[in-house]
């Protein structure tokens, strides 16, 4: 007996419907990438050098000297810790009317534009960037760390408390609403609660990466322990920097679990 | 008293809605509304408390327009319209307490519903609702723990903390099994009766609405094309409100379709324990 249906059945091509325009782009690609590869310059006897560099580095790491620069190294420690610390306060603090000022679900047309402009603003510009107009509007030191951080803090804390209010549960706002609540009560009573657990999960995410930046951000000059992980490593002191860099390792991951710890604890 | 005159509502998209919805809901009077999806059943009793703007016509509870309200004044009338919801619409992450007390949220200052310091008779008002609704030992449970007509009980104190003139109860009982849905049907009609509160009932299902409604008006593309008494919603009504149909055949399958339903939800339930 013959089966009246068909026996084989292919996936129809979903985005490009066209059998030759598929393979002409496909052919396209490959071609880019090889004329792309044969472009880049490997200055193999540099890479050589470099690799004896690196292992001077893996041995400074190896043996970290966490005594001969202490100081300067609590020092720097102290001032990341402090930056990142306030950084993400004030942000975060910023952020939450900016955010739900961008929630187009709660917010008239005129301020939900103003506010995502300014995330926008604050997004578009690197952490890098910032710091180093900031640190040569403000000279070098943590306080330019902490404009920056606290300006980048509201970008990533406003954007996603954002777009986390426009999907509450609108029927929950509506209830609320029907009461012949106030706006300010609507927030309060029907956005807040829905949104808080994420925003306090954000807030402690943010600070993770604050400390990391505030790493990357000494380097140009915003103090903390990048400019004495920088200053170590231009005087070749592998094995100080060696140690910074375990310090840094070992805080994000006692950041990372502490907050993922207290997420699921929020949840 | 609830006077709707020539209701309409267009939405933006062209799609009429409601098209000149004249109704009367006396004191004291219980209607189930009914009709297929789309017919406007939800946007007519959002039209009443403007929770959906209508394009055109008047509602008139107790001699105040409510169309054509500036936000303020539109507020307090919206205070005196209390709501009930399909999925209960309950802030879940607050407590029962705190969902009954967002019915007050209209009489107070904002900064005492922010502390949470509502008036001693607000409160007490609460606990006696809480009572009524049989949830008192529930009361600082937050709303997520608590079961299906738990929480539509709690939706129903919600509505009377307003001290409503009117109640709004949109497809209370679509996401409760038949048992909890005829015990919070009940419950509605007692608590109308006690109160002389009108309500005006959005409803799904035809054997329950004749079950307890005291009034029926079937709406269909958004016009009226039944009112009347539960009794007289015949076969030829039920057709003109939603087509063809074998009604009473589908009436019978219904039944067995929600008890083998909530029969395989018991039993999912049980292996997810």
């Amino acid at each position: 007996m013959s089966a009246p249906y068909p026996t084989r059945w292919t996936r129809p091509p979903q985005i490009i419907k066209d059998r030759r325009w598929r393979i002409a782009v496909q052919v396209g690609i490959v071609i880019y990438l090889v004329l792309a590869m044969g472009t880049v310059e490997v200055n193999w006897t540099r890479v050589y050098e470099g690799l004896e560099r690196g292992q001077r580095f893996v041995m400074g790491f190896l043996q970290p000297d966490f005594a001969s620069r202490w100081r300067d190294i609590s020092n720097g420690l102290v001032e990341s810790l402090t930056m990142t610390l306030t950084s993400t306060v004030v942000g975060v603090a910023i952020s939450v009317p900016i955010g739900i000022g961008a929630a187009r679900n709660i917010a008239p047309v005129w301020i939900y534009r103003i506010c995502r402009s300014i995330i926008a603003v604050s997004r578009a510009l690197q952490e890098i960037i910032i710091a180093i107009f900031l640190v040569a509007m403000f000279g070098f030191g943590p306080f330019a760390g902490f404009l920056t951080l606290s300006f980048a803090t509201i970008g990533f804390i406003a954007k996603l408390l954002a777009d986390d209010i426009e999907e509450i549960e609108e029927a929950q706002a509506e209830a609320i609403r029907s009461t012949g609540a106030s706006w300010w009560q609507v927030v309060n009573y029907a956005v807040q609660p829905q949104v808080m657990p994420r925003l306090i999960g954000l807030s402690l995410y943010r600070l993770d990466i604050n400390f990391r930046e505030s790493a990357v951000i000494g380097i140009v000059g915003a103090g903390g322990i990048g400019a004495t992980l920088n200053t170590a490593i231009s005087r070749y002191e592998y094995d100080s920097a060696g140690a910074i860099l375990l310090i840094i390792i070992g805080i994000v991951m006692v950041a990372e679990y502490s907050s993922s710890y207290l997420r699921k604890f929020l949840q | 008293m609830l006077i709707l005159q020539s209701l309409s509502k267009t939405y933006k998209t062209g799609d009429t809605a409601l098209s000149e919805v004249s109704l009367t809901v006396p004191k004291g009077q219980i209607m189930g509304l009914i009709g297929p999806s789309g017919a406007g059943k939800s946007t007519l009793i959002r039209c009443i408390n403007r929770l959906v703007e209508p394009t055109g016509g008047q509602v008139l509870l107790n001699d105040v327009d409510l169309v054509g309200l500036g936000k303020r004044e539109l507020r307090q009338q919206r205070r005196r319209i209390g709501m009930i919801f399909q999925e209960y619409a309950l802030v879940e992450r607050l407590t029962v307490m705190e969902n009954v007390l967002s019915g007050r949220l209209g009489y107070v200052p904002f900064w005492r519903s922010y502390l949470r310091r509502f008036p001693a008779e607000d409160i007490t008002r609460a606990y006696a609702l809480l009572d009524r609704v049989g949830l008192l030992q529930h009361a600082d449970k937050r709303a997520d723990a608590l079961s299906g007509g738990q929480r539509q009980r709690v939706g129903i104190a919600r509505a009377l903390a307003q001290d409503p003139e009117l109640l709004l109860v949109d497809e209370p009982t679509a996401s409760l099994d038949p048992k909890t849905s005829r015990q919070i049907m009940r419950l509605l009609i007692e608590i109308c009766a006690e109160r002389g509160l009108p309500a005006i009932v959005n409803i799904h299902d035809v054997p329950l609405a004749q079950q307890f409604m005291q009034r029926i008006v079937g709406l269909r593309a958004g016009r009226v094309v039944f009112d009347g008494s539960p009794d007289l919603l015949t076969q030829d009504a039920l057709t003109t409100i939603y087509g063809e149909e074998d009604w009473n055949a589908m009436r019978k399958g219904d039944e067995e379709q929600t008890a083998a339903e909530a029969d395989a939800r018991d039993r999912i339930s049980a292996l997810a324990r």
